[in-house]
């Protein structure tokens, strides 16, 4: 327990100087270019006069210098204050506290979907590379990896919203359809099946591959041949020896598929009009909201090291050696 | 014999003009509208601020115009106006006052009162100094009288056209409760998310990144108005997945081009959806090819003249508008009927006279065919606009000259034309506001400062020009300035400070249905008071 908590301490202090990188990257990333928050405003109102830009330039502070407008922000956030948001007139932690459930349910799903899904077809394929399944299943997913996700989503959204009414067409749930409890949680899982298939069956060609090819390096290891000789039953040996070990690059990937599922997804997201941090990103950009993109990230970044942390304690508990090697200091 | 027109004639009419013309056709109407329901439509943006007396956009009326209402709203009828929260109005002669009869017996969603202290409140604490197209319009507003609790009188500091003012009543005029924002900081006020107003339907709630919801308000003005319980305006940002909740009938109406042109004649073949393209003719778009002067090629009127005659007006209508929308002769569109004159010089499409004009210029063809290169900076902002500037770079080819196309986001095309003037041409789409006064003059006047967007930053001065648009703004007489603005669509097309292509508006695609839509030229941003569902 002790030991979890140092690393839970090493890893917020190291996680520091990382989330500094981002925020000043990310910073002068969208101050190259080109156009202000003024700029995009101006746009959606259909034009103003000079007064009136200059008068929004001085409220949104951008008549001041970036370096200025670099320290305002990195002390504001220092003390944990995310700001306002100019694009959306109202304060980044609310906007990001709104959006956030929608991801993680979305992402989650999808990934947890797509990890399933891909090691349970990964051990079917890889329990006897080569055959005849293994081919079907390799084939099969490679094709849908190379699908691009936003129509994988157009055309589910057509076959099984449009055509067969199974699942409505987007949003996250019904419009204002006063439900609570178990009939909410239904109604809006059944508003993500369509999103969760397009993003997971993607995502899940990934695992799938990862796990065959793991299972076929395991099958030639010498301990493979020792179960076989001890006379084991073929399906305990793909299952708790093969299997078992192929599994642990499939952690890893987890956790970094999961770092950039978190970012959520612009596509999908706006195809299913599902209120998310891909859309608020892109809406921040497309605004120059600087300060919001920013809050995004950070969020974002913290989110990943969390995701991190719990991989590596996945990781401990799946092969007893690393935990081992874990200075007690 | 007593026939039922004779009838009509001698006890209806009177009656009817007692009550004010505007009352019969929703008195009418009124017995045959079915009542209730629930309308869902498609949004695609979320406006920052919600509040139509700051910000005049379609993106806020489409919600906005709902609950708070204008002095007047456009109409098809011959006038074009009909009353809403004024009920009549009378210029003076000489262009310094304006007299408004306001709506008795109109209550604010709160309960209180409207009267013209509101009016005037607006008028002066926020259309004048706030709102976008008001600082313009309101300009030389200088006081409003409230004489009683519905009359308003606006007093201009200088000779005001009254035809601009009442032109633009419908956008400019929205009247927020004076109880509400006095005393407090106007752009930051809480109502301007959660709106009050006068209007059939009240503000209810905004989900963001889902929905905005309105609810029948019981207690308006008119009587047996709204027909709607409810309207929904859900949040799509893709526009293919606007068109599949459309066919799944999870959304009853898409408006403002939502659904892709391309995808327009998929769609009407759907049993139960229609496509209109009626309700948008006061909101009509302009596809213009701005020119920065400060080259010294396009300073040079042939080159203009050239460009001009080698774009295909027709195929940029046909192939590029699908047929929606139509070519353009001038600065004024031809839907603005007093105001259009079909008499200004043409380009016809003529790819030898272009090119003899070229020739003429002093710009001969070098061994590589071409005869000098620009950079066009296409406008982001529609589908067509990026396809144009494709086609223009095609078409100019043709004659010679080599464009490469600079495609931008649109804060970093409004920075590249209206601030940095870094640009040879670019694909424009500027809006005419019903009246060439509030939104047209400034793309060719001179003198702008560099900064505002949708205006002259080509550096374009003609001094002729500038004292025509200058007589125009204070000439009183409509007729007077009617002939001045003739002369200015003249002047315009004569010395093209900027080359007009096309004009059009939006289409919308609606369940059969859904009655009573697009019954005004400003129908989608109007109140839908009168909008049903046949159950």
């Amino acid at each position: 327990m002790n030991r979890a908590l140092k690393l839970v301490g090493r890893r917020a202090v190291s996680s520091i100087p990382v989330l500094l990188i981002v925020v000043v990257g990310t910073f002068f990333l969208l101050e190259l270019a080109s156009g202000d928050a003024v700029d995009a405003y101006l746009v959606s109102l259909g034009g103003g006069d000079a007064e009136l830009a200059r008068s929004l330039r001085e409220s949104y502070g951008l008549d001041r210098s970036p370096l200025h407008r670099l320290w305002l922000y990195t002390s504001s956030l220092a003390r944990l204050d995310l700001g306002w948001s100019v694009a959306f007139n109202r304060p980044i932690l609310d906007l990001i506290l709104e959006r956030l459930p929608n991801t993680l349910w979305l992402m989650g799903s999808a990934t947890a979907m797509a990890f399933a899904l891909g090691t349970l077809l990964g051990i079917l394929a890889g329990a006897r590379p080569g055959s005849a399944a293994d081919r079907v299943l390799s084939i099969g997913s490679l094709a849908l990896y190379a699908v691009p996700s936003f129509w994988l989503g157009l055309v589910l959204s057509l076959i099984f919203a449009v055509q067969l009414r199974w699942f409505p067409t987007a949003g996250i749930e019904t419009i204002a359809s006063g439900k609570t409890g178990l009939d909410r949680a239904l109604d809006i899982s059944r508003h993500l099946v369509l999103p969760v298939c397009a993003l997971g069956f993607i995502y899940l060609a990934l695992f799938l591959r990862m796990m065959r090819a793991g299972m076929a390096e395991v099958w030639r290891q010498d301990f493979v041949l020792a179960a076989r000789a001890k006379g084991l039953a073929r399906s305990r040996i793909v299952l708790s020896h093969v299997a078992r070990n192929a599994l642990l690059p499939l952690v890893t990937m987890l956790g970094l598929q999961a770092a950039t599922m978190l970012g959520g997804s612009v596509v999908i997201e706006s195809v299913f009009a599902i209120p998310g941090f891909g859309r608020l990103a892109h809406e921040a950009v497309a605004a120059r909201d600087a300060p919001l993109l920013m809050g995004i990230i950070v969020s974002s970044a913290v989110l990943v090291v969390l995701v991190n942390l719990l991989v590596d304690l996945a990781y401990a508990a799946l092969d007893p050696r690393v935990g081992a090697g874990e200075p007690a200091s | 014999m007593f026939s039922f027109s004779d009838f009509h004639r001698a006890f209806l009419a009177p009656a009817a003009l007692l009550m004010g013309l505007a009352v019969l056709p929703a008195e009418t109407v009124a017995q045959e509208t079915p009542s209730g329901g629930r309308l869902v439509v498609a949004a695609d943006s979320e406006p920052r601020s919600l509040n139509p007396a700051i910000v005049a956009s379609n993106g806020v009326f489409f919600i906005a115009s709902k609950v708070i209402e204008p002095l007047a709203e456009a109409s098809y009828d011959e006038d074009g106006l009909e009353p809403r929260l004024a009920t009549s109005w009378e210029a003076a002669d000489d262009g310094r006052s304006i007299t408004f009869k306001l709506r008795e017996g109109v209550t604010w969603h709160d309960g209180k009162p409207f009267t013209s202290a509101d009016v005037a409140f607006s008028a002066l604490q926020v259309w004048k100094p706030l709102q976008n197209l008001g600082r313009t319009v309101f300009a030389n507003l200088e006081d409003v009288e409230t004489p009683d609790d519905h009359t308003a009188v606006f007093k201009f500091s200088a000779p005001t056209p009254p035809q601009m003012i009442l032109k633009a009543l419908p956008a400019v005029t929205s009247v927020l409760p004076r109880h509400v924002y006095e005393g407090t900081d106007i752009a930051a006020n809480p109502a301007n998310a959660q709106l009050i107003g006068t209007g059939p339907f009240k503000f209810a709630e905004h989900r963001p990144g889902e929905y905005y919801r309105l609810v029948r308000n019981d207690d308006y003005w008119n009587e047996g108005q709204p027909k709607l319980d409810e309207i929904i305006y859900r949040i799509l940002p893709d526009r293919a997945a606007a068109a599949s909740a459309l066919e799944a009938d999870e959304i009853q109406l898409a408006a403002f081009s939502q659904v892709p042109l391309v995808d327009l004649e998929r769609i009407s073949q759907v049993p139960g959806l229609t496509v209109v393209t009626k309700g948008y003719e006061d909101l009509t778009y302009q596809l213009v090819v701005e020119i920065n002067h400060r080259n010294e090629i396009l300073a040079d009127p042939k080159v203009r003249q050239a460009i001009a005659h080698a774009i295909d007006r027709k195929f940029v209508v046909d192939t590029i508008f699908l047929g929606y929308a139509q070519a353009a002769t001038g600065p004024v569109p031809k839907n603005a009927t007093e105001f259009y004159t079909p008499d200004v010089p043409a380009y016809g499409f003529d790819v030898a006279k272009a090119n003899a004009l070229l020739d003429e210029a002093g710009y001969a063809r070098k061994e590589d065919g071409t005869r000098f290169s620009l950079r066009l900076l296409p406008a982001p902002f529609f589908t067509e606009t990026r396809q144009f500037g494709d086609y223009l770079r095609q078409a100019l080819a043709e004659v010679g000259i080599d464009v490469q196309v600079v495609n931008n986001d649109t804060p970093a095309h409004l920075k590249a034309v209206y601030t940095d003037h870094d640009f040879d041409l670019a694909v424009g789409s500027p809006v005419f506001r019903d009246d060439p006064a509030i939104s047209t003059t400034i793309l060719v006047k001179s003198g702008i400062p560099e900064g505002v967007p949708f205006s002259n930053q080509g550096g374009y001065a003609d001094a002729e020009l500038d004292a025509l648009i200058d007589k125009a703004a204070s000439t009183v007489n409509a007729e007077e300035r009617i002939a001045l603005y003739k002369d200015f669509q003249r002047l315009v097309a004569e010395d093209l400070p900027l080359i007009n292509v096309a004009e059009w508006t939006f289409t919308s695609v609606a369940r059969d249905n859904i009655l009573n839509i697009a019954n005004n030229p400003r129908w989608v941003v109007s109140n839908w008071a009168d909008t049903a569902i046949q159950p």
